[in-house]
């Protein structure tokens, strides 16, 4: 259980200091501040290609795998079907708005069928998680993946809603105020402020009762029970918010690339979700958008950076693989359980003389 | 079985009912009428035949994937990748050296050894920490499937059947009778029939090795409660490695039964870990002979669902699960 272990580690300094409980935490911190302002600015710096397939996919990428590290951070429990919850999301909008397949798609306006789509993904999260929670730790894993796999074979094979294995194309994006909200920079905006939104709130719920309740539940379920909570109400309501995440980020995604088909959903895809999260970092909300832009620029150029050293090019997956098994080798918490590691490594040479500005 | 029966008579009844049915179908020349509403009778048992055959080579996935889970608690998301590698192992010596059963011993043999090897120079390090292994074996077969990928390339490889098992054989089963009186028989290939024996020697030697000899003893001591078992003196360790040797031996074997009547290509390790997680999942987790149940129940209703109801067989599958999760959690079989 190293990884809720290593959550449950960090949740105790929080507790300890109370008043960093109640408050913001990232208000004080000064490269909060200064990431904002750049994600803010980015259209000034980035083109259009960096822009979207850097940066925007990085914040979908991250979105869903916030989804997967509420649930395992402060649920304990892991869950490989994020991407699931956000591949159907992205469908029920192919198939209830307007796309290149008449024949399937209902051709609905999008601010009828994102909610719908939303609803949906939030009812099929759920009940995936009430079938999850009946059993326990490891088992969620095997049982989530089941989930997952069913449901890219189902994509395959059916055609009267999934249209088989090639999909939906053409899925129309939303026009309005006389803007093309697909366009580059509009489309950024959008993906940011989602992205934004959902970490703040992951951040809120976090300390909220019952975020505090759900992290009780993950450290002693018994105990938590015996206190007159409902185990299975507070899992089962933490899958539901897991899943509306997630499946604002399927619509997200689903905008993006236009098409969705069941090779976005595969398994495969599942479990670079759970790298994404496990990489990033899996104790704090930040994390899975570093694991996803870790990710993204690994996916992007790595082939031209294999070909450049003199490899094959087409290993990426070997790499990707190696470094995830390196980070769960050497640290538990991700690329932040790294970079805490080296800060408290350093921490004596440098905070002790000035008199450590930390305790604040 | 007489404890079941009067415990849930309602049940019983059921299941001897259901058993009933089935055996009519299989054995009784179908009325006409049944035939024009559920198709031929040749279908039918094609299909049953199939399941019954998918079942075996699922059983024998599952088998390795739920003793190692049973004794180690690992839930070895890698075992689908050893079911790949002893099919490309079993295809390179058969298409060396021409022999069908060399392929199986030298499947068994290298991917055993691979299983030793995780197990010595990996899970030993991390022992207890079960979300750390499954981690790292979600790692290992990411990189196992590119290393396949990258020494097999995509292509589809079958298994060249020996030819003293090529062609069909007929069984003592009515399809039809002809207009002129003359009985039609059921024809089925041989090879799936030797395989489905294969399974079931093997699926009732693990029973009997499990459940009438010592070391049998020491693993089912060892799934009930590994920490008394190691402080009695046995050298737990060395029973570790035995069983991830065993498990993924097994994989490797299914890999080339699967070769044999299926075909190789990547993905294939998916599917197969699918498979296993929902028969473990549906037979009772560490449990032999609910790996043999859940087997069966989930090999026939992916074919008599893909012969039935063909766009939604996988949803039988899944709502099986669905179905097993919601009145039995711990499967089928579990003990707990």
């Amino acid at each position: 259980m190293s990884v809720t272990h290593d959550a449950r580690v960090h949740a105790r300094p929080a507790t300890a200091q109370r008043p960093a409980v109640r408050g913001w935490p990232d208000i004080n911190n000064p490269a909060a501040w200064i990431v904002a302002a750049i994600l803010l600015i980015m259209p000034l710096i980035a083109n259009g290609f960096f822009l979207i397939e850097i940066f925007a996919t990085t914040l979908i990428l991250g979105t869903i795998a916030l989804s997967l590290m509420f649930l395992a951070g402060y649920g304990g429990m892991v869950s490989l079907m994020q991407l699931t919850i956000a591949g159907f999301c992205a469908y029920m909008v192919a198939v209830f708005g307007a796309s290149g397949n008449a024949n399937i798609s209902l051709g609905w306006p999008w601010w009828l069928a994102v909610p719908m789509a939303l609803t949906l993904a939030t009812i099929f999260g759920t009940l995936g998680g009430a079938l999850a929670v009946r059993t326990e730790g490891i088992y969620t894993i095997m049982i989530t993946l089941a989930i997952g796999a069913a449901f890219y074979y189902f994509t395959n094979q059916n055609w009267a809603i999934f249209n088989g294995h090639t999909g939906i194309n053409n899925v129309s994006t939303p026009h309005f105020w006389g803007v093309n909200w697909r366009s580059d920079i509009p489309f950024y905006y959008i993906v940011l402020a989602v992205a934004a939104l959902c970490y703040f709130a992951v951040d809120y719920i976090a300390r909220a009762p019952f975020g505090l309740a759900l992290q009780g539940v993950r450290d002693n379920p018994r105990r938590m029970a015996a206190l007159g909570f409902n185990v299975n109400a507070h899992r089962v309501a933490a899958y539901a918010v897991a899943s509306f995440i997630a499946g604002l980020a399927g619509v997200l995604q689903v905008w993006n690339y236009r098409q969705i088909s069941p090779g976005t959903v595969s398994v495969g895809a599942c479990i670079d979700v759970l790298i994404i999260a496990i990489v990033g970092g899996i104790a704090r909300p930040v994390g899975p958008y570093i694991g996803a832009l870790v990710f993204v620029l690994l996916r992007t150029f790595a082939l031209d950076f294999l070909v450049k050293i003199g490899l094959d090019g087409n290993r990426f997956r070997l790499l990707i693989g190696l470094g995830f098994l390196a980070i769960v080798f050497w640290s538990s918490d991700g690329v932040i359980g790294l970079w805490q590691r080296w800060r408290q490594s350093q921490r004596p040479r440098t905070d002790r003389p000035s008199g450590g500005p930390g305790h604040g | 079985m007489t404890r079941f029966v009067e415990r849930h008579p309602a049940w019983a009844l059921i299941v001897i009912i259901a058993i009933a049915v089935m055996l009519w179908l299989i054995f009784a020349v179908w009325p006409p009428g049944l035939e024009e509403a559920i198709g031929r009778k040749r279908v039918f048992l094609n299909a049953l035949f199939n399941g019954i055959t998918l079942g075996g080579l699922y059983f024998l996935v599952a088998s390795g994937f739920t003793l190692i889970f049973g004794l180690m608690r690992n839930v070895n998301l890698a075992h689908g990748s050893l079911y790949l590698f002893g099919g490309y192992v079993g295809y390179a010596i058969s298409a060396s050296t021409g022999s069908w059963i060399l392929s199986f011993i030298v499947a068994f043999i290298l991917t055993a050894l691979v299983g030793v090897l995780l197990q010595v120079l990996v899970f030993r390090r991390m022992e207890g920490q079960d979300l750390r292994q499954t981690m790292v074996t979600i790692g290992l077969s990411i990189v196992f499937a590119d290393l396949m990928l990258w020494a097999c390339g995509g292509d589809f490889y079958q298994i060249q059947t020996p030819s003293w098992l090529i062609g069909p054989i007929e069984l003592p089963l009515l399809t039809a009778i002809k207009s002129s009186g003359e009985p039609v028989y059921l024809r089925y290939p041989l090879v799936r029939l030797v395989i489905l024996l294969a399974s079931v020697i093997i699926g009732v030697a693990m029973w009997l090795a499990l459940n009438r000899t010592r070391i049998g003893m020491i693993i089912r001591a060892g799934v009930d409660d590994r920490d008394i078992l190691a402080a009695t003196g046995v050298r737990i360790q060395i029973v570790f490695v035995l069983v991830f040797a065993l498990g993924a031996g097994l994989a490797g074997i299914a890999g080339v039964v699967g070769g044999t009547f299926q075909s190789l290509s990547p993905g294939e390790d998916i599917r197969f870990l699918l498979a296993s997680l929902v028969v473990v999942i549906v037979g009772g987790m560490g449990s032999i002979p609910g790996a043999a149940l859940g087997a069966l129940i989930i090999g026939l209703a992916e074919q008599l669902g893909s012969v039935y109801i063909p766009t939604y067989a996988i949803v039988v599958t899944f709502l099986i699960m669905v179905l097993v999760l919601a009145v039995r959690p711990q499967g089928l079989l579990a003990r707990r």
